[in-house]
This record gives C-alpha cells, structure tokens and sequence, in this order.
C-alpha cells in the first residue's frame, strides 16, 4: 500500500519536473527542476531495494553533476530568454513516443521470451550495498578499473579544455590577435 | 494495489519520451544537454527495476557505469561548450555551421 502511494507520488513529482526542465525558456529554472527530478529518482532506487544506486545517484547527479552545470552556467549569458526550434509538435512528440516505446521492448522482449536467467542471484541475509561490493570487485572488476582510467581521462580534458588561457578572453579578441595567440603557443 | 515490473517500465518510457522530446526540441547546447540527462536517468530506472523484479544485481552493476559515463560526459562536454562559447559567444546550435551539416 505504502509501497504504490510512494510509487505514484514519486512518479507524478519526477514527470513534472522532467517536463518542466524540456519545457521552460529559462536555464536556470531547468536546472533547477532537473536536480530536483534527480532527487526523486533516487526515491525509486529506495523503493527498489538498490540502496546503493540510490545514494550514489545523489551524490554523483545532484551533487557533482548539478554542480558542475551550475559552474557552467556561470560562463554562459543564462539570464536572457532560450530561443527555441519552430518544428512540427506532432512530429516531435510522435517521433519521441515511438522510440521510447521500442526501448520498452528491447528491454521487455527477453522477459516476454523467459529467457532472463539470475546470472548474480541475491545472496540472502547480505545487504545491497554487500552485495554490490562482492559482485562490483569480482565479476565486474575490470569494467570498474576501465570506469576509472575513464573518469581520469574525463577529468583531465575538462582541465586541459576549460583551464587553459583563463586569463584571456577570447571573445573580446579578433581573429588576428588569435591567431597570433596560436603562433606564439598552441591554443587549446 | 501491487506494484509490478511494468509500472517502472511505463514510467521509463514516460520519462525517455519526455528527454526525447527535448533533445529534439531544444536549440541551446546546455538545455539539450539536460534532456541527455533525463534520458539516462529513465533507462537506470528501467535497470534497477528489472534487477530488483528477477533477483540479479547485473542491472544495478550497469547503472553504475551509466552513471560514471555521465559524469564524464558531462565533465568533457561542458569543457567544449565554454571553448565554443569563448570563441564564438553563444552555444546555439544554429550557429554551429562550420562543418555544413
């Protein structure tokens, strides 16, 4: 029962806010709602059993990645008004519609066949977040060390791509003065 | 009233439409970043469903990588989008003709 008064209210709060980030003319107010819609997705992830999942995505979208996109609009002139596409409405939501709903069914085609066999079955009496360890260090060990060396490569191009020449801008220069910028040094 | 699996199915296919539409729809760079967002926000539902339903922590596992792909797209994308936005002074997709696509 608490289970499907939670489900419902969550769904109806992430839908809302989901439509409110596409929808708004405003960066930050998308923002906003899309950290807010991160938040109550985390909820399922609890309601699911997948603690874990669901501490991490807090931490990692509404803390790191929201932050991050708050950092970046702090370059961005995000006050004035998003100009929008002028497409065909029914187009857009047709063409959404149906590639959401063939998602569904690659997802729901092995389920239908019952071909879906527990590889890594839920050991009794151990937490998720045991669970997830056991299983994160020894059958997915080196997916996870390729994540990391990934991550460090990530971090090291948003360095090398947002921190360089900070202490000139480029767009109060000409293209001469740029060029000349790239004679001197390799820009970027 | 019993939750099943297709309950989080049809709420993933409301949330991918949802980010679908905006990535159609959206001319700024950084709002149709957003919308990628909420795409693979509403596949690691679909996963951590799927995973609780049949008792296999696979679909987790795969959120996991979800989640650090993002994080790393995000952090390369974004270091992209403020060279272009030094250079040029906007991130609209209009503007971005120099390949003639």
């Amino acid at each position: 029962m608490f289970e499907a008064v939670a489900f419902y209210l969550f769904a109806f709060l992430t839908i809302a806010m989901f439509f409110i980030t596409v929808t708004t003319s405003q960066a930050l107010y998308a923002l906003t709602a899309l950290a807010a819609g991160m938040i109550f997705i985390s909820a399922f992830f609890f309601i699911l059993g997948a603690d874990f999942l669901g501490v991490i995505q807090i931490i990692v979208y509404t803390g790191a990645v929201m932050a991050l996109y708050a950092f970046g609009m702090m370059f961005f002139d995000t006050t004035r008004k998003v100009k929008e596409k002028r497409g065909n409405r029914y187009i857009i939501v047709g063409l959404s519609t149906l590639t959401a709903v063939l998602i569904v069914v690659i997802f729901a085609a092995p389920m239908v066949s019952k071909n879906i066999v527990a590889l890594y079955p839920v050991i009794e009496d151990a937490g998720n977040i045991q669970l997830v360890g056991v299983i994160l260090f020894t059958k997915y060990l080196i997916p996870f060390e390729v994540a990391a060396i990934m991550l460090l490569v990530a971090m090291v191009a948003g360095i090398v791509l947002a921190g360089k020449k900070m202490d000139i801008s480029l767009t109060l220069m000409s293209s001469e003065e740029i060029k000349k910028e790239e004679n001197k040094k390799v820009l970027s | 009233m019993e939750i099943g699996l297709n309950h989080y199915l049809v709420l993933s296919t409301i949330l991918f439409a949802i980010g679908l539409a905006g990535v159609i729809k959206r001319k700024n760079l950084l709002l149709l970043f957003f919308a990628t967002e909420i795409l693979l926000n509403s596949v690691n539902i679909a996963f951590a469903a799927i995973s609780h339903y049949y008792g296999d922590l696979t679909g987790q596992m795969f959120a996991f990588f979800i989640i650090a792909i993002a994080a790393s797209e995000v952090a390369v994308g974004l270091g992209l989008l403020i060279v272009w936005y030094k250079r040029h002074g906007n991130i609209d997709l209009e503007t971005m003709k120099s390949m003639r696509g």
